[in-house]
């Protein structure tokens, strides 16, 4: 299981995602692989989910059951809730 | 003897700049107390980074030189280009071993100020921390500073740098996130607060961007690499075109067709870029962790400050235009440095969108969307003037063809030049560590005033 946080540069913000899932994960208590990238250069394949903002979301090239699409880039709130709806899903 | 010779080999193995970077790694991830497989893999990735980051500048330098020299046949003057990445890259191979030594110690620093002084603030954007502290090693090294006192004067600058700037910017973050939490970390603060400041003056009933209808189809910019195709594409086609057919293909291109020599240089470049980041997420990907854990376990009182993009979603369509507003002002600013025959500093559309775009939501934020567009307008301008007194205290890496880009790396750079132009390094130091110092009486002697206004809210 591979997590993948994207933003603009895939230098900052989606770093910061990449430590608040991480966080998420351990108290979900679920393991998976956590990375960051750029929007240029993540493709379908790069990782299993995903995880970025809205603004974004528009412009990447990837399957819709890939996404996990989030409002706030901060809000870790948020992040828990998506993340564990799209396990729950999955199971 | 042995000692001797095995001290020698030591500090052989300190001026080696990726090992450097991965001892930094090491260090971080033994204090963790991460297992031992973590340990060898994070210090082993971190100095793969900083090769893989030296080999993005040896590729985008190849695209970067040639550019260099048709824009001189071109025009006559000094072109440049400001792009971090580009200019980072380049610079760490001189500068290399002191950057990451400023950038390991001016973490430690950050967290001394913001826990020994009102400025609880913790900088966690570790890309922007990584090349303010490369433009610091430049400047101290330029104006004589060496060793320890190099070392010692370059971190504190830098950790006294990372708990200001977000201070400054916490009084418009409040109005745009609505609540003080989080704090901004992006190397352009000076420009947003300009622009928030404008958005006050121009904004008095102007609506919010927020209501307007924009497309959304420019969004496509903010990925980074094709933004940067794109604007080389149509500088480097721009200036061979001007410098001719005949030049190109005889100097550089070996006789390829000068306009398809120029559009694969343009992406080249972007293609250097593109391994920098890699190399800059490499580096990054163990450091900054640490730093957080740190920072969290020994300030648990500050803000963590992040990087810009947290803002855009207040306020998309003030992106949109802050980054339209922002490259004007750009594309003006290039205007009148032609008219005065000055270095010419190009557009680049990375600081005009991430900054530009920041801009433009400090200005809705105070002032509407006619706040958005005069104050990216007026950020535009700024980082267009801003490189062009920041190149002379940069020494030779003055003479490069691009530059840093954002507004912070200009005022300080500028500032701190010309403090070593005009004062000695010890005078330096002394000033630095004074304004240290005074932060930290402040807020011991006035510590009543600030229980009480806690108590207040």
């Amino acid at each position: 299981m591979k997590i993948m946080a994207v933003c603009g540069a895939g230098l900052g913000s989606s770093f910061m995602m990449e430590m608040n899932i991480k966080k998420v994960l351990k108290t979900l208590n679920i393991s998976a692989d956590v990375d960051h990238s750029d929007l240029g250069s993540v493709t379908p394949d790069a990782a299993d989910v995903f995880v970025m903002g809205r603004d974004i979301a528009y412009s990447a090239n990837l399957p819709e059951n890939k996404l996990i699409i989030v409002n706030s880039i901060i809000d870790i709130k948020e992040l828990e809730t998506k993340i564990s709806d799209y396990f729950n899903k999955k199971q | 003897m042995f000692i001797q010779n095995l001290l020698l080999v030591v500090v052989d193995v300190l001026k080696v700049p990726s090992i450097l970077v991965g001892l930094v790694a090491l260090f971080g991830l033994v204090a963790q107390k991460k297992p031992f497989p973590d340990v060898i893999k994070g210090t082993v990735k971190t100095i793969l980074g900083f090769l893989v980051l030296a080999g993005g500048a040896t590729v985008l330098v190849g695209s970067l030189s040639p550019l260099g020299d048709i824009f001189k046949h071109a025009f006559d003057v000094q072109g440049i280009i400001p792009n971090n990445e580009a200019v980072v890259s380049i610079a760490l191979e001189k500068y290399g071993a002191s950057t990451t030594l400023i950038m390991a110690f001016g973490m430690v620093a950050n967290i001394i100020v913001a826990r020994f002084t009102r400025l609880k603030y913790i900088y966690l954007s570790g890309h922007v921390t990584f090349y303010m502290a490369c433009m610091v090693a430049i400047i101290l090294s330029v104006a004589g500073f060496e060793g320890v006192q190099l070392i010692y004067t370059g971190s504190l600058t830098l950790g006294l740098l990372m708990a200001t700037f977000p201070a400054m910017a916490q009084p418009y973050m409040r109005k745009i996130i609505g609540n003080d939490q989080v704090a901004l970390a992006h190397t352009g603060t000076i420009g947003y607060v300009l622009s928030g400041w404008i958005g006050s003056l121009v904004g008095k009933g102007s609506k919010s961007t927020e209501e307007m209808n924009m497309p959304k189809n420019l969004s496509f910019l903010r990925d980074s690499t094709i933004s940067i195709s794109i604007t080389m594409m149509i500088i480097y086609l721009v200036l061979s075109i001007s410098a001719g057919k005949d030049y190109v293909e005889s100097q550089f291109s070996h006789g390829q067709n000068y306009l398809v020599y120029s559009f694969v240089q343009a992406i080249t470049f972007a293609a250097g870029v593109f391994i920098i980041l890699q190399g800059v997420r490499l580096i990054l990907a163990e450091i900054v962790p640490a730093f957080t854990g740190f920072s969290e376990k020994l300030v648990p009182n500050a803000r963590p400050a992040l990087d810009c993009p947290i803002v855009y979603p207040y306020a998309p369509n003030a992106v949109l235009l802050g980054f339209i507003f922002s490259f004007i002002g750009g594309l003006v600013g290039l205007f009148f440095l032609g008219q005065l025959h000055w270095v010419l500093i190009l557009p680049g559309v990375v600081p005009h969108f991430f900054c530009g775009a920041t801009a433009g939501v400090f200005g809705n934020a105070t002032g509407g969307r006619r706040g958005a567009m005069v104050g990216a307008f007026a950020h535009g301008i700024l980082i267009t003037f801003l490189p062009v007194a920041l190149l002379p205290v940069l020494g030779a890496m003055g003479l490069a063809n691009t530059t840093f880009s954002d507004t912070d790396f200009g005022v300080v750079g500028i500032i701190l030049g010309n403090m070593a132009r005009f004062l000695d390094k010890g005078t330096i130091t002394m000033a630095i560590s004074g304004v240290f110092v005074l932060m930290v009486i402040y807020n011991f002697t006035a510590k009543k005033k600030v229980v009480a206004e806690e108590s207040e809210i």
